[in-house]
């Protein structure tokens, strides 16, 4: 959205090269950039003058708004007439921490509402972090007779009955990916308010859901949807019900398992295992929840092509993975919990020299006492494996600089480097040194990191490096760092291309939130909360920037003056309406 | 390892207390401090005190940063093996190799004696506080933490697994040296 302002501007600039520019009929402009599918292109393209400023708005059919408050529903249907698909992200990323209060906002219906008006002809809409309510969902369903897709992440506020009522009313739907949720889950019936007359389900994906669904009605579902290529059960779904699914849906290229640990005899042991194997397109399979290492094999013949394993569900033992690994060469993303143990992640570098993506995750983040998971030895020997390896999520107990810069030095092209040492604030612990030189390896060697999150003990040093190398970066988030003011203002004064800035339980205060006045308004979102931050400083940057938003919230029995949570955005709506009391907009 | 309470340093009366209960039931459970916020885990953990542990740390809002659907829907068996068997060996005077036993799979002491005396096909006779093991040739006893022969029975079931690091069935006259009035 940042070009509504600069087209004002070039506006005027334009218009005498607009003869030169327009020497291309109207329709063959427009059908040139219809091609362009980035959201990045289309806005570069709408840049370049008048005339292509509206050949792109009238051929934009998909449009992808970060921040549902950035821009208003009045100004999108206004500027563009012919949407089939839209991407809506609400709330800012701590909530899925529960850091911001329930009510907050970032409801869907008012976007339906003109959307029913303005775009009858809607197919898709992808929601992530948004409130959604049963009666909103009912409303989706009735209103767009065209809708295909509807994708659900992170959202909250909905219910089963919601998904009844998809499931009774849109007869074109390919795909319903429900992930990750926080969903009232009433039951599994819903399933069975799909019409008999409806096969054109490609995508189904409840994994989400807890309680027991209506088996029967799945199995026809699945049986008469024949160009279903990704079903996601849930936990509910056993193994011998799974095998009985996959007989039908052998065409499956993205599986998620039920439970993976029924007791079962010889015969049906053998039968999964057949159904596994005759899913030749398979290329992606999560779930497995309870999986003991003593039933995967059954899934060797099915994973030959296998890409994306996640196995974030299966608290496997580092001996179990070994045994695994060898049969998926070709694996470019893994996703396991830190019962695997270094081990378990020695076998992956010994085993996956394509592996792009991995994400290890804790399987007891809240106990102290536990001595096991995974340290630093285990990232470094995938490092030595994986050369490919640019995408990392890593939650562990401990780590030291020497392990990260030989990580580094390995993989040098990290885009993605999420390091979570679990204890806040813990140091190096060979050296007991702070880690600024870890993420300063990462900054120095990793030149097209894009995004970032650093732990452990850091001093300010940790972000001069950041501000002075990571030329890249777009997402940083830090908790329990830094020593003061200085190191959030390094940042902000270097990192051109920061857009998110999420920052919890730090030493800044009001100079380091008023040294990014600049910066925000290039910037989708900046969040700070449990920092030092005043509520005469927010003033303050909400006076000198009139077009971001500042919204502070506070915490009960905290001093009135201290600013607890800030959440600082760039809009062209102006301060929202729809705030509860404990938000103020300043 | 873990939840162990320091009861031999302890003038610890509740640790002599007579008790009830499966194997593990003494760990403490102690709330943990000042948990903010709808955390959504099923069971609190227990913080016991442990001589190398610091003291019990305030559980912070949204850290480690897991999403609540993950937390949730990741439930670990703590049923299964790894950190439950209390393997000890097991000797018996007079037999060729020695055995050894998971404590944690015993709710008391007349089950492991039971398990015992089939193990090795003999009888125990039964025990008094007073005269220790009477009726028979044989005493169960245990070496404790602090590398002492103790007779088995005299302390709550809770107490022995947790000190108890190996059991041998004493023959003979050192048997019948034991349980009086030491």
């Amino acid at each position: 959205m940042e070009s509504f302002e600069l087209k004002r501007s070039k506006d005027s600039v334009n218009s005498d090269q607009s003869a030169h520019w327009s020497s291309f009929p109207d329709e063959v402009l427009e059908r040139v950039l219809s091609r362009l599918k980035s959201h990045r292109d289309r806005s570069s393209a709408s840049l370049v003058c008048k005339d292509w400023y509206h050949a792109e708005r009238w051929s934009r059919t998909n449009v992808f708004i970060g921040n549902c408050y950035s821009v208003s529903q009045e100004i999108v249907v206004r500027r563009f007439s012919r949407i089939r698909s839209v991407t809506l992200k609400g709330k800012p990323r701590f909530s899925d921490f529960n850091l911001v209060p329930e009510n907050w906002g970032a409801n869907i219906h008012a976007w339906l509402v003109v959307f029913a008006a303005k775009y009858p002809f809607l197919e898709e809409l992808r929601l992530k972090r948004m409130a959604i309510n049963d009666q909103s969902l009912e409303f989706l369903a009735v209103s767009f007779p065209n809708f295909k897709a509807l994708s659900l992440l992170s959202c909250d506020g909905f219910s089963t009955n919601g998904l009844a009522a998809i499931a009774t009313h849109c007869k074109n739907l390919t795909e319903l990916d429900i992930q990750e949720n926080d969903i009232d889950d009433i039951g599994g019936s819903w399933l069975s308010c799909f019409p008999e007359s409806f096969t054109s389900l490609e995508v189904l994906n409840f994994a989400n859901l807890t309680s027991d669904i209506n088996f029967d009605a799945l199995e026809k579902l699945v049986g008469r949807c024949k160009s279903m290529r990704v079903l996601k059960l849930n936990r509910s779904v056993s193994l011998e019900q799974l095998q009985r699914l996959l007989v039908n849906a052998p065409r499956l290229a993205e599986l998620g398992t039920g439970s993976f640990s029924q007791e079962l005899i010889v015969r049906e042991y053998e039968e999964l295992e057949s159904a596994l194997s005759n899913c030749k397109n398979m290329h992606t399979l999560s779930g497995l929840w309870d999986a003991k290492g003593i039933y995967l094999p059954a899934l060797y013949p099915a994973c030959t092509h296998l890409t994306f394993l996640n196995l974030s569900y299966a608290a496997l033992q580092s001996l179990e993975l070994a045994k695994l690994l060898p049969h998926r060469r070709r694996l470019k993303h893994l996703w396991v919990l830190d019962t695997v143990e270094d081990k378990g992640l020695e076998a992956v570098g010994l085993n996956c020299p394509l592996l792009e993506e991995l994400r290890v995750f804790p399987a007891d983040p809240f106990d102290d006492e536990i001595v096991h998971g995974v340290t630093d030895a285990g990232f470094v020997a995938v490092s030595f494996g994986c050369p490919r390896l640019h995408y990392v999520l890593y939650f562990c107990r401990q780590m030291t600089n020497a392990a990260v810069a030989t990580i580094v030095q390995n993989c040098p092209d990290f885009t993605h480097f999420r390091l979570c040492i679990m204890n806040p604030g813990q140091p190096d612990h060979l050296t007991n040194e702070p880690m600024d030189e870890a993420f300063g390896a990462v900054v120095k060697t990793c030149t097209k990191l894009q995004r970032l999150s650093v732990s452990g003990r850091l001093t300010d040093r940790t972000f001069e490096y950041i501000g002075r190398y990571a030329k890249n970066l777009e997402t940083l988030s830090v908790a329990f760092a830094g020593s003061s003011d200085w190191g959030m203002q390094c940042v902000l004064g270097g990192c051109p291309k920061l857009r998110k800035l999420e920052i919890r339980d730090c030493p800044f205060g009001n100079a380091a939130l008023l040294s990014g006045l600049e910066k925000y308004e290039s910037m989708r979102s900046l969040w700070m909360s449990a920092c030092n931050v005043t509520m005469n400083g927010c003033r303050l940057l909400a006076r000198e920037m009139p077009r971001l938003n500042i919204e502070v919230m506070k915490e009960d029995g905290s001093d009135d003056s201290q600013a607890d949570k800030v959440y600082v955005y760039r809009s062209i709506a102006g301060p929202r309406r729809d705030a509860p009391r404990s938000v103020l907009t300043l | 390892m873990e939840g162990r309470v320091a009861y031999e340093n302890d003038l610890n009366l509740k640790a002599t207390e007579l008790r009830l209960g499966l194997p593990g039931t003494h760990e403490e459970q102690q709330a943990v401090s000042s948990r903010v916020g709808n955390n959504k885990r099923p069971n609190d953990e227990s913080d016991d005190q442990n001589e190398t542990a610091p003291p019990p740390k305030a559980q912070i809002v949204g850290w480690p940063p897991i999403r609540s659907y993950r937390k949730n829907n990741y439930q670990p068996k703590k049923t299964e093996s790894d950190g439950g068997g209390i393997y000890i060996k097991l000797s018996m005077d007079g037999a060729p190799y020695l055995r050894k036993i998971d404590l944690k799979v015993y709710s008391g002491y007349p089950e492991l004696l039971k398990a015992v005396e089939n193990m090795f096909k003999f009888n125990i006779g039964e025990y008094s506080e007073r005269e220790g093991y009477k009726g028979s040739d044989y005493a169960p006893t245990y070496e404790d933490k602090d590398g002492d022969w103790m007779l088995v029975g005299d302390v709550p079931w809770g107490m022995f697994i947790t000190s108890c690091k190996r059991l041998r069935i004493m023959k003979g006259s050192e048997a019948r040296g034991l349980g009086c009035g030491v």
